[in-house]
């Protein structure tokens, strides 16, 4: 999965993360916010970790992505 | 007493509804709504799962059809087997859901029988308490371990009846009801249930509550066996209050003897 692509050139500044176990390629030092938008993901009811501590959606506008995160993002599902 | 004041109450909420149902195993999402509508049930388990990326961007969610501000959501810990992702689990179901920190805690033993493996729930459970959760937690009927969870904090207990998703009913009574009266929180059967019948025999030991899912969703009619649990619940918490009548190894005529003519 290549994200970003719409927005700039691919440069070999661009940093593998991993989403929810797919190695993603995204721009250094991408913000979470960003991330989630460019998922479709934004306004939805989502929670994510990064290596695997919280981080909180109030956080998502400053944190910045590091080479090699290990991003997940989850939601609620039927389950008993 | 009125059915009015014997609400039940677990995390400083009250509920009118001691039936507590799963979300999981429905046809779609239209099912799942209509036979959490027919149970009656206030509080709904959720899992807590992957996002798919990039595909199915439209779906609609379960929480779409079970609105947090109707239902009391309830995120399980399903499918965790140590206290690392039990917690981790939790504290994601958490920022999911906005803050709200009652969760169902269970950290599984094995896949074959999905028992708990009560170390690794001890543990999970002390180190959710003392980050603020309300842990009601699923473990095994066994009134020490039960005992335990109370005193590490757990706002609810909630022993097997039988392995999860097996229906097989209530196979050990008397362990049930021992852990009922020694417990100061609300005590839930939680898992094993296979019909009305067996959640009423729940509840006429005692039981606060409790929780099931496959023996709804795997009914060949959910919504009418939603219907029938909540009568089960309803019908076994009356008979628990009324107070049952010794049973006795010969007859008793109900009919007097006295003024027989013949």
């Amino acid at each position: 999965m290549i994200l970003g692509k719409s927005i700039r050139q691919r440069f070999d500044s661009d940093m593998q993360i991993t989403v929810n176990g797919t190695p993603t390629e995204v721009p250094e030092g991408l913000h979470m916010a960003r991330l989630i938008d460019q998922l479709d993901l934004g306004g939805k009811r989502v929670a994510v970790e990064v290596n695997a501590e919280l981080v909180p959606r109030s956080l998502f506008d400053s944190h910045r992505l590091a080479a090699g995160d290990r991003v997940e993002i989850i939601q609620a599902v039927g389950g008993g | 007493m009125s059915a009015a004041n014997d609400n039940f109450t677990v995390a400083g909420r009250s509920y009118r509804s001691r039936l507590l149902v799963g979300t999981g195993k429905y046809k779609d999402l239209d099912e799942t709504a209509r036979a959490i509508e027919a149970s009656g049930a206030e509080i709904v388990t959720v899992a807590v799962r992957r996002t798919n990326i990039g595909q199915n961007a439209g779906e609609p969610n379960i929480l779409d059809v079970l609105p947090p501000e109707k239902y009391t959501i309830l995120p399980n810990t399903a499918g965790c087997y140590d206290v690392d992702s039990a917690v981790r689990t939790c504290r994601l179901a958490r920022e999911l859901l906005d803050g709200h920190s009652l969760v169902k805690l269970e950290v599984l033993g094995d896949e074959k029988t999905l028992f708990p493996d009560v170390m690794a729930t001890l543990e999970a459970a002390k180190v959710l308490v003392a980050d603020g959760f309300d842990v009601m937690v699923y473990t095994n009927d066994d009134p020490i371990i039960a005992k335990q969870l109370e005193e590490i904090g757990c706002c609810a207990v909630m022993p097997l009846a039988a392995p999860i998703g097996s229906g097989l009913g209530i196979r050990n009574p008397l362990n049930i009801r021992t852990i009922v009266e020694n417990a100061s929180v609300p005590i839930l059967v939680d898992a094993g249930v296979g019909t009305a019948s067996d959640a009423a025999v729940a509840m006429e030991l005692g039981c606060d509550g409790v929780l099931m899912n496959t023996a709804i969703a795997a009914a060949r009619d959910p919504v009418l066996m939603a219907s029938a649990m909540r009568k089960g619940i309803e019908a076994g918490r009356e008979a628990y209050r009324a107070g049952r009548m010794q049973a006795r190894r010969f007859a008793s005529a109900s009919s007097p003897i006295e003024g027989l003519f013949f």
